[in-house]
């Protein structure tokens, strides 16, 4: 592959990833003042970002820091919150079969952004090709995401304002998912089931123990359709 | 203690995340079909788990004093309102967030 065109590669991936820029520096910037007011700073943050790296996850993670989970809830909430992951992944087997020593960090780097932003991409002239771009754009996302966290641990260090109901970003983010969601998806059985699961197993149970109820209830009814179908696909 | 619990937890978020993505590559590698009813959650599951997500935000609201709960009900509403309109998602959660920070900081105080 001739300088050019890698140099031409890396523009079309940095132009690719310019939309996600925007969301990812500003909810990176949350994630970070949010994590300093409750207490962890830049380190911590980073630290999140770099390892972790998935958004709703990280916010509910703040959450579950500040009340000290338990490893056992911790693994079950990352657990529902990013199985969808898992189809991310399988819908791009196919697309990064070739993709040699950079694989496992594309993998690693598949959020719902970069999905969205791969899943549809055309066939390039060579896995080299391939490789190259799919890299940047993974990295190129990673990178807005991880420095806006910094600034926002920045900002949450230096400057002091009145932080009070800054947590309900993390509410307005879900919000906000879900109105999305609800416009686009056809079928609203499976999100009234999440909310109403929720509420029921929340007057049940007391606010500090009804998140694992309500996800085991959650997967009994999302089943039963599935069930009666004979186990198939609506 | 408390750093060393938050290092566990930051640790088992990643560990689950990371299996989740790896998963479908070292099981599903074109050779092995995928259960449907993986499937099936996988399709279903966002969508319940969003709901989810917002009970668990708002768990602690509590309806004996109008400053309880009101400031989370406008500012969700203020949510769905924006983001119905306009349909731009950092709008939506900078908008809403500004108006329940407005509300906890000098309406409600």
């Amino acid at each position: 592959m001739g300088y050019m065109d890698r140099k031409h590669l890396i523009r079309k991936a940095l132009i690719k990833s310019i939309p996600v820029m925007a969301a990812y520096v500003v909810l990176g910037t949350g994630f970070g003042i949010l994590m300093s007011d409750k207490g962890y700073g830049p380190v911590w943050s980073i630290l999140c970002s770099l390892l972790i790296y998935a958004g709703s996850m990280q916010y509910v993670g703040v959450d579950l820091l500040v009340t000290a989970a338990s490893p056992l809830s911790t693994a079950l909430m990352t657990l529902m919150v990013n199985a969808r992951h898992l189809f991310y992944g399988i819908s791009m087997i196919g697309r990064y079969k070739n993709m040699g020593r950079i694989k496992p960090y594309l993998i690693f780097a598949l959020t719902d952004e970069t999905y969205s932003l791969l899943c549809n991409e055309q066939p390039f002239a060579s896995d080299e090709d391939a490789q190259l771009y799919y890299f940047f754009v993974s990295l190129f996302d990673q990178s807005y995401w991880v420095l806006g966290t910094a600034l926002g641990a920045l900002i949450g260090s230096v400057l002091s304002f009145n932080s009070a109901g800054i947590d309900f970003s993390m509410t307005a983010l879900f919000v906000t998912v879900f109105v999305e969601q609800w416009l686009t998806a056809k079928d609203h059985r499976p999100a009234l089931t999440g909310l109403g699961a929720s509420v029921v197993c929340l007057l049940l149970f007391d606010s500090s123990s009804f998140l694992i109820p309500a996800m085991l209830l959650i997967t009994v009814l999302l089943s039963v359709p599935y069930a009666k179908r004979g186990g198939k696909d609506a | 203690m408390h750093d060393t619990h938050a290092a566990l937890l930051v640790a088992v978020m990643a560990l689950v995340t990371v299996l989740l993505r790896f998963l479908p590559f070292i099981i599903f590698n074109g050779k092995r079909e995928v259960p449907g009813y993986i499937m099936y959650l996988g399709k279903v599951l966002p969508y319940a788990i969003m709901g989810m997500l917002i009970v668990y935000c708002l768990r602690n609201v509590r309806f004996s004093a109008a400053a309880d709960w009101l400031p989370s009900a406008v500012g969700v509403a203020v949510v769905v309102l924006l983001h119905l309109l306009k349909r731009n998602t950092l709008l939506s959660i900078l908008g809403g967030t500004i108006v329940y920070m407005a509300l906890v900081q000098f309406v409600f105080v």
